[in-house]
């Protein structure tokens, strides 16, 4: 069955990865059960909260160069603007671009349009964002509000698309429709691919899809080695570039989390073959990677010569820092993925994983074809002991974190971060994602860790004083993390 | 106002979750979608200078993460186990419900389920405060409305002659609250008054809201918001309220404030000139020590003001930069959407503080219409300085004038015990105000200023 559907939403990953919210035992146990989609997405009684599929999906549509969004919602739902519009100035700033600001706007759904409707107040807020921003598009970001009271994002978006001449694309990423909040990126990458990627015209031989946040520019440098471009995907590209990325040899990601969608539904619909490699975390994954890529780029000649260079390159610092961390044991906690990409670090800075935490698990991908980055890191590292999933909830991690004692935490989630800190353990925050990508990548991760050990007082000065408001019944008498899964009742 | 909003400068009324946790010990349980609670403390927590989680926000808020099983067949019963789940994981003395859209356009009694728990004798109050139904300060006034009538409650009043209770600054709303509130604290302590402060950590918690009831009077620092609380509590247990509209900022404001405090308070009035004029003292030297620097520095130094923040702030700094400082004001934005029965009044308290003052006054909370409108008024941006928020700096930035932080959103500077309040507030805003030129320019010598 064709994973693209030419219809205005797509399935929320529950439904269509078979994505699940909690588990807790071994990495190698959860591969096998996700072999036969035997677990399911449940929910407790008892939770913390989460994030929603609308964060997700700003993500990818709050930073193209000439596109313009609108928040159909309550000002609650885009408050994040301000936080956003820093992010692109910062990273055009320091990719040396023309300075980029948010171009957002909330229609601000008032208790009366829950009742009379909000759709004047739609096509208001796209004719002021068609005069404040002059954009090329604009996005229609759906919210709670906006769906249970039954907004027609499609009518008027056609029709404004007729008046304005260019797409107006809703995206359908409603915050209760999804438990898993990845599914905000898939809802994005659908009203992109519907409304404005395009057949390629002509390829583009040396043009790398790679799919990211608004991050660092670090795999530019890593490509160049191998004398290829990069197409960073969906932010800071315009909406030409969206529409061309068919043109490129082959398309990469960060993290099949954020990208198994619009990456399977390239290959299958436009034909541009997604790398099938795991993200370039950690020497052997980035060694495997840049092989995978050189293979669509025409390179094969010239990588292996490229990745013994590298790897004589970072040696000596690798080394050094090996020397400070051996030995000692880290915890990941991150978006399904990128937990598993940020674990195949570990090993090469001479340090053991002491367990994961994936934010959700897709039990499969979009296409059988792509990576199973999980079995991966089984492959590259053995069975994970302690292997768990869940989405946030620092209570139940709390519990495993008092268990496992890790020297180490890596965090992917803002505020979960915190929570590391104030019991006192190192933490670093992998707030940009692509910082610790490929050979230099390690050896950043190794510098935060070390200059994290060297300055420990500071965090153990905030864990001798915090006051963390859990129970003692539920720190000491509760065994079981998963104590409020519906399944435990 | 053209209803949408461009550049938000306040959440929903679900943000009013920072209410709560600005109250020692106390829980917010959010019955809501799962981003909601994030996007709040996102907002008002990090985008605050950095407020942070404090001991119950941030991720470690219950919440019923409403899925589309809740939308469709109801959430009651979803709130109902995280409830019981929070009163058994978490320590807490009051644990308040916040809802969110979903749950108050299914429909569902929200704060039926609280009731059933607190009939039970929890400490449990529930609050309606769907994003569609108003912003942070409408939540504000809900949470302050709801735990009054369901947990403070029916007393019977015990009056303690020198107590006093403040409803101020809402709680990370403004970035400065911590400060702020152990400003008015001590300013109050000094005249004699005992005060129940209720928030942040010189309050003594949920036991001070307890005593609510008894106070001699209650205390309202805000133009609008809590006024509501103060007639509340006027009807319920007979207290009086004194509503003094305008934030104390500087010398000349603070002084008068403690006057009018001292008398609607029955406090001796040698008493508190004693400590005016102490007080007086140690600014005036402050103050005096700056006249070289002002006299010397007149050339670099900004003399035009904007102030774009929430009614309480803007008219409070916008009154001493005028009328301590000299400033020129050229536009006072207030962003915090007063009902329009207060709009008149806002703009007679700020012109009741200067004839300078009159029209320029702009109701909006939308900051795409507000930085149309700085762009238009300004005319020396060189000597401009705009007190604002992230915004308003990149704005600054642009005009090439100096940049103050006042409000939210602000997500580049670190605020620990900041405060723009009292005698001391006033001085730390000289600095704020004069030290901006040095900030925004490579050297500066006097009357020169390298380029940026």
């Amino acid at each position: 069955m064709a994973v693209f559907k030419e219809t205005a939403e797509v399935d929320v990953r529950e439904r269509r990865l078979h994505s699940i919210l909690s588990y807790n035992g071994d990495a190698q146990t959860l591969i096998d059960k996700s072999k036969e989609k035997a677990l399911t997405c449940k929910g407790r009684y008892y939770g913390q909260c989460a994030a929603c599929a609308e964060s997700c999906a700003e993500t990818a549509t709050c930073f193209i160069e000439d596109a313009a969004v609108i928040s159909h919602a309550p000002i609650g739902c885009c408050i994040n603007a301000s936080r956003f519009n820093i992010a692109t100035r910062a990273v055009t700033a320091s990719r040396g671009l023309k300075t980029q600001s948010l171009k957002l706007v909330s229609s601000n759904i008032l208790e009366k349009d829950t009742v009379y409707g909000a759709a004047e107040k739609l096509r208001h807020a796209i004719s002021e964002a068609d005069r404040r921003f002059k954009p090329k598009a604009i996005f229609i970001q759906a919210s709670c509000a906006s769906g249970i009271i039954g907004e027609d994002l499609e009518s008027v978006a056609n029709e404004e698309e007729q008046k304005l001449g260019y797409p107006i694309i809703p995206i359908y990423c409603e915050g209760f429709k999804s438990k898993v909040w990845s599914s905000g990126f898939d809802a994005a990458f659908h009203g992109i691919l519907r409304k404005i990627v395009k057949p390629a015209k002509k390829k583009q031989a040396d043009l790398v899809n790679v799919f990211n946040f608004v991050n660092s520019d670090t795999f530019s440098p890593l490509l160049a080695k191998l004398g290829l471009r990069v197409n960073y995907l969906a932010p800071l590209s315009s909406v030409q570039g969206l529409a061309e990325m068919t043109e490129a040899a082959c398309s990469a990601t960060i993290c099949e989390t954020l990208s198994t969608y619009i990456n399977a539904v390239l290959e299958e619909k436009y034909g541009v073959p997604e790398v099938k490699a795991p993200a370039p975390y950690g020497i052997d994954w980035t060694d495997k990677w840049l092989r995978e890529i050189a293979k669509y780029t025409n390179k094969t000649n010239i990588v292996d010569e490229v990745i013994e260079a590298e790897h004589e390159r970072i040696k000596p610092r690798l080394d050094v820092l090996k020397e400070k961390l051996q030995g000692k044991s880290v915890y990941v906690i991150m978006g399904d993925s990128f937990a598993h990409n940020m674990a195949n670090i570990v090993k090469d800075l001479g340090l053991k994983i002491a367990g994961v935490t994936a934010l959700h698990h897709d039990q499969h991908t979009d296409s059988d074809k792509q990576v199973n980055t999980l079995q991966e890191l089984v492959t590259s590292n053995g069975n994970i002991e302690n292997f768990s999933v869940c989405n946030s909830q620092p209570y139940q991690i709390i519990k495993i974190l008092k268990k496992v004692k890790p020297d180490f935490l890596l965090i992917r989630h803002e505020h979960l971060t915190t929570l590391g800190t104030k019991l006192g353990i190192p933490t670093f925050f992998a707030g940009d994602a692509n910082i610790t990508v490929g050979y230099d990548g390690v050896i950043k991760l190794g510098e935060s860790l070390y200059e994290a050990l060297r300055t420990k007082k500071l965090i153990d000065n905030i864990a001798e004083h915090a006051v963390l408001p859990y129970s003692d019944w539920w720190l000491d008498e509760v065994d079981d993390p998963l104590y409020f899964e519906r399944s435990n009742k | 106002m053209s209803g949408i909003i461009e550049q938000p400068r306040f959440s929903c009324a679900l943000a009013a979750q920072q209410t709560v946790a600005a109250i020692p010990n106390a829980h917010p349980i959010v019955h809501a979608g799962p981003g909601c609670s994030s996007k709040a403390h996102e907002f008002a927590g990090t985008g605050a200078g950095f407020q942070g989680e404090g001991f119950a926000g941030g991720a470690t808020v219950s919440c019923t993460n409403t899925s589309e099983q809740e939308v469709v067949f109801g959430g009651e019963r979803k709130l109902e186990d995280t409830i019981n789940g929070a009163l058994k994981v978490l320590n807490g003395d009051l644990f308040v419900v916040l809802t969110g859209c979903t749950a108050d356009i299914v429909g569902d009694d929200s704060i039926g389920v609280a009731k059933r728990f607190a009939a039970q004798g929890y400490p449990v109050v529930g609050t309606e405060t769907a994003g569609f139904k108003g912003n942070t300060y409408y939540g504000h006034n809900v949470v302050l409305r709801e735990i009054i009538n369901q947990f403070v409650g029916n007393a019977e009043p015990n009056v303690d002659a020198k107590l006093v209770n403040v409803f101020s600054v809402v709680p990370f709303q403004d970035p400065y609250w911590r400060g702020d509130l152990i400003e008015i604290k001590k300013l109050l302590e000094k005249i004699g008054l005992k005060v129940n402060i209720l928030f942040g950590s010189s309050s003594d918690g949920v036991s001070e809201w307890k005593n609510i009831p008894n106070a001699k009077f209650n205390l309202l620092i805000s133009p609008w918001v809590g006024l509501d609380a103060v007639k509340l509590l006027e009807r319920k247990y007979k207290t009086p309220y004194l509503h003094y509209p305008v934030l104390p900022v500087g010398a000349k404001e603070t002084s008068k404030f403690l006057r009018e405090v001292a008398e609607f308070a029955g406090i001796d009035k040698n008493t508190v000139e004693k400590v005016i004029a102490n007080e007086e003292r140690i600014y005036y030297d402050y103050f005096l020590s700056k006249a070289d620097f002002i006299a010397e520095f007149r050339n670099s130094l900004p003399s035009e003001l904007f102030t774009v923040a929430d009614s309480t702030y803007a008219i409070g700094v916008s009154n001493y930069l005028v009328n301590e400082l000299g400033f020129i004001p050229k536009g006072i934005y207030i962003t915090d959407s007063p009902a329009d029965k207060y709009k008149e009044e806002l703009n007679n308290i700020l012109v009741s503080k200067g004839e300078e003052f009159t029209d320029t006054l702009t109701i909006e909370y939308d900051g795409g219409l507000i930085q149309e409108d700085i762009k238009n008024k300004i005319e020396r941006p060189e000597k401009t300085v705009i007190l604002g928020s992230s915004w308003e700096k990149f704005l600054a930035l642009d005009l090439k004038s100096k940049y103050v932080y006042l409000s939210l959103p602000l997500n580049e500077t670190v605020i620990v015990n900041k405060s723009f309040v009292g005698y001391d507030g006033g001085l730390r805003l000289f600095e704020e105000v004069y030290g901006s030129v040095f900030k925004s320019s490579d050297s500066v010598v006097r009357g020169i200023s390298g380029s940026r």
